[in-house]
Formats: structure tokens, C-alpha cells, sequence
């Protein structure tokens, strides 16, 4: 199954549940009408959220810019006694 | 007694490890030199698919291929520049692994991330071992807040639209079973990084196992602007285009 249609049926089954509330009045037909726009509004927060606490916690690895300028040091080193021209960099 | 050949490879399995170069004279060589050192108990060939660098990369290859042996270092060139995508299905042609792997020429990918890739597959028979930035032993150095933001914000819509099962989308750094890179490789018509996040989510939708292995991913190139406005409605449209498609 193509993922769109994944997707589609999702949305599918979530307005079939809002009309249902529609027609059953178990919550008053004012607020049942809102809840579309309540849950777009949660979902983009929550995706905002998603997107700070991400970048809050953004992995980074400084020492391995400094472990790198060692292995290339190396590198140049061992092709030198080899006797392979490498140029600079 | 435990098992004594915990080597990684065991000599068992072929690795061949395809590189795209261009305008990488010094980073070929460095590079060749790294995986030489982390895979010492492997059966590994390194394909150079080289699209005629006018900066001498196909003559560094052709010394370590006198240093290290034209069976363990094939140059396959092109002509002229043509893509990231044809130089992998240009390198599958050649090579004779049983695995493949893809990875930068521009040290951003560390080869001392090889064995954890084999490992990892060894042990869990996955059909793809991708490299991930994004998860707490990987991580990224080189980015300004600016570019940290806009990888964020792309991978959180990415994940919401395409629930694709991994981390890192855009990675470049992986290993694949050869029949498995084959497979998914003649599926994929995207360029450049949506190439990329075209071949893991159409792996993903065929079923195939992938894991992932933390990487860490120093970007060397400062200051150029790799992420201008043409390039956020490229990765949109990319989206789009997999979200219909897969």
C-alpha cells in the first residue's frame, strides 16, 4: 500500500470519528465544531516543540575536528616516507 | 572456549567501498589511507569513480594503487561530472563485494565508523546499516545554529510526512547488501540529498531491515552557503514527490 493512502486513511478515520461526535452530541455541538482547528493548532505546536527540543539538543562532537587534523597529519606523514606527492590541502 | 574469530570480516565477506571524487586530491589519499588502517582483518576493494577532476585526483589514485594494489584499489573514472546516483550504479558495476559501501570523499565520513557498520550488520543481518548524525554518540561539527535549525526543522517535517524509520534521512555514509543496492538503486530517479532520502524511505517501503550506527560528521567546508532558498524548495518538493510516490 502506497503511504499517501496510509496517510489518507488516517485522516479518513479521524473525520469520521469528528462527525460521529457531531451527530452524537455526547460533547455540545459549539466545541465539537472547534476541535478540527484544536488539534491542527496542538499538532503544529507539538511539531515547534519537536523541532526546539531538537535543536536544544543537537549532538556535536568538537573533538572530532581536532582527532581528524590528527589522523590527516599522520595520513601526510606516512605518504611522504611513501614518497606520494599529496599536494596541500 | 569463546569463539576465537571475532574479527570483524572474518575474511568471510567482501566489502567494496564506492567513492565519489571530484577535486579531491589530498582527501582520496587520506581517506584510502584511514580505511587501510580500520579494516586490517578485512576483505575490502576501495572504487574511486572519479568524473575527471581536473585537480590530479586520478593520478593520486593511480600512486596508491602502486602502494597498496590495483586489486584493493580500482579506479573507475568518468568522463565529466554526472551525478552522484550514476557514479554509485557506475561503481556497482565493478565491484565484487558482497556488501557495498557509500560514503563521502570529503572526510566528512570517518572511516574509522567502517567496522561498527560490518559489525552492526554481522550481527543483526540487516539488508542496510545507515550512518546517523542525530542520535547521542553520533553528532555534527561545522554547523551554525542557522544550518543546526533548518536540519532540524527539514528532518521533523520528513519524519511527520514520511514515518521513514530512521534518523538521519540525508545521510550518505551506508552500508547495503549488494543485491539490496541494487534493487533499490534502479527504483530511485531523485538528485543529490533527495537521492539519498529517496533510497532509505524506498528501502524502507520494500520491506527491507535497516539499522542504524551513530557517525559523526565533520563538515569542513566553512562558510560556503550550502542551504540557500533553492535549496529548502528542492528538499519540499523532494518531500512531496516521496510522500506521493512511495
Amino acid at each position: 500500500m502506497k503511504h499517501i493512502v496510509k496517510i489518507l486513511s488516517l485522516l479518513v478515520a479521524i473525520s469520521a470519528f469528528w462527525i460521529g461526535l457531531l451527530q452524537a452530541t455526547i460533547i455540545p455541538r459549539s466545541h465539537t465544531w472547534l476541535l478540527p482547528i484544536y488539534f491542527v493548532v496542538s499538532f503544529g505546536c507539538y511539531g515547534l516543540l519537536m523541532v526546539g527540543v531538537g535543536l536544544m539538543q543537537f549532538p556535536t562532537c568538537p573533538q572530532e575536528a581536532v582527532l581528524l587534523q590528527k589522523d590527516i597529519t599522520e595520513a601526510k606523514e606516512f605518504f611522504k616516507h611513501k614518497g606520494v606527492d599529496v599536494g596541500s590541502d | 572456549m569463546a569463539d576465537e574469530k571475532e574479527n570483524i570480516g572474518e575474511k568471510k565477506y567482501k566489502y567494496s567501498i564506492i567513492i565519489p571524487t571530484y577535486n579531491e586530491r589530498l582527501n582520496i589519499a587520506i581517506i584510502v589511507y584511514l580505511i587501510f588502517n580500520h579494516l586490517r582483518d578485512v576483505d575490502f576493494e576501495i572504487i574511486v569513480v572519479d568524473d575527471g577532476s581536473p585537480d590530479g585526483t586520478q593520478d593520486i589514485v593511480k600512486q596508491l594503487q602502486q602502494l597498496y594494489g590495483e586489486d584493493r584499489i580500482l579506479l573507475r573514472a568518468r568522463a565529466k561530472k554526472l551525478g552522484l546516483g550514476t557514479a554509485y550504479i557506475h561503481g556497482l558495476k565493478y565491484a565484487t563485494g558482497d556488501f557495498v559501501v557509500i560514503m563521502d570523499a570529503d572526510l566528512s565520513h570517518h572511516p574509522k565508523y567502517l567496522p561498527s557498520f560490518i559489525k552492526k550488520q554481522l550481527e543483526t543481518d540487516a539488508s542496510i546499516v545507515t550512518g546517523t548524525r542525530y542520535v547521542k554518540d553520533g553528532g555534527v561539527h561545522g554547523w551554525n545554529l542557522m544550518r543546526k535549525l533548518t536540519s532540524r526543522g527539514a528532518n521533523v517535517l520528513a519524519q511527520t510526512l514520511l514515518w521513514p524509520g530512521v534518523s538521519d534521512l540525508t545521510g550518505s555514509f551506508r552500508l547495503y547488501k549488494k543485491l539490496v543496492l541494487e534493487d533499490v538503486i534502479s527504483s530511485c530517479v531523485s538528485k543529490g540529498y533527495v537521492f539519498q532520502m529517496e533510497m532509505i524511505v524506498r528501502a524502507s517501503r520494500k520491506g527491507y531491515q535497516i539499522e542504524e550506527v551513530p557517525i559523526t560528521f565533520v563538515d569542513r567546508v566553512f562558510g560556503t552557503s550550502k542551504l540557500g532558498g533553492s535549496e529548502i524548495v528542492e528538499y519540499l518538493k523532494g518531500l512531496v514527490y516521496l510522500l506521493l510516490t512511495t
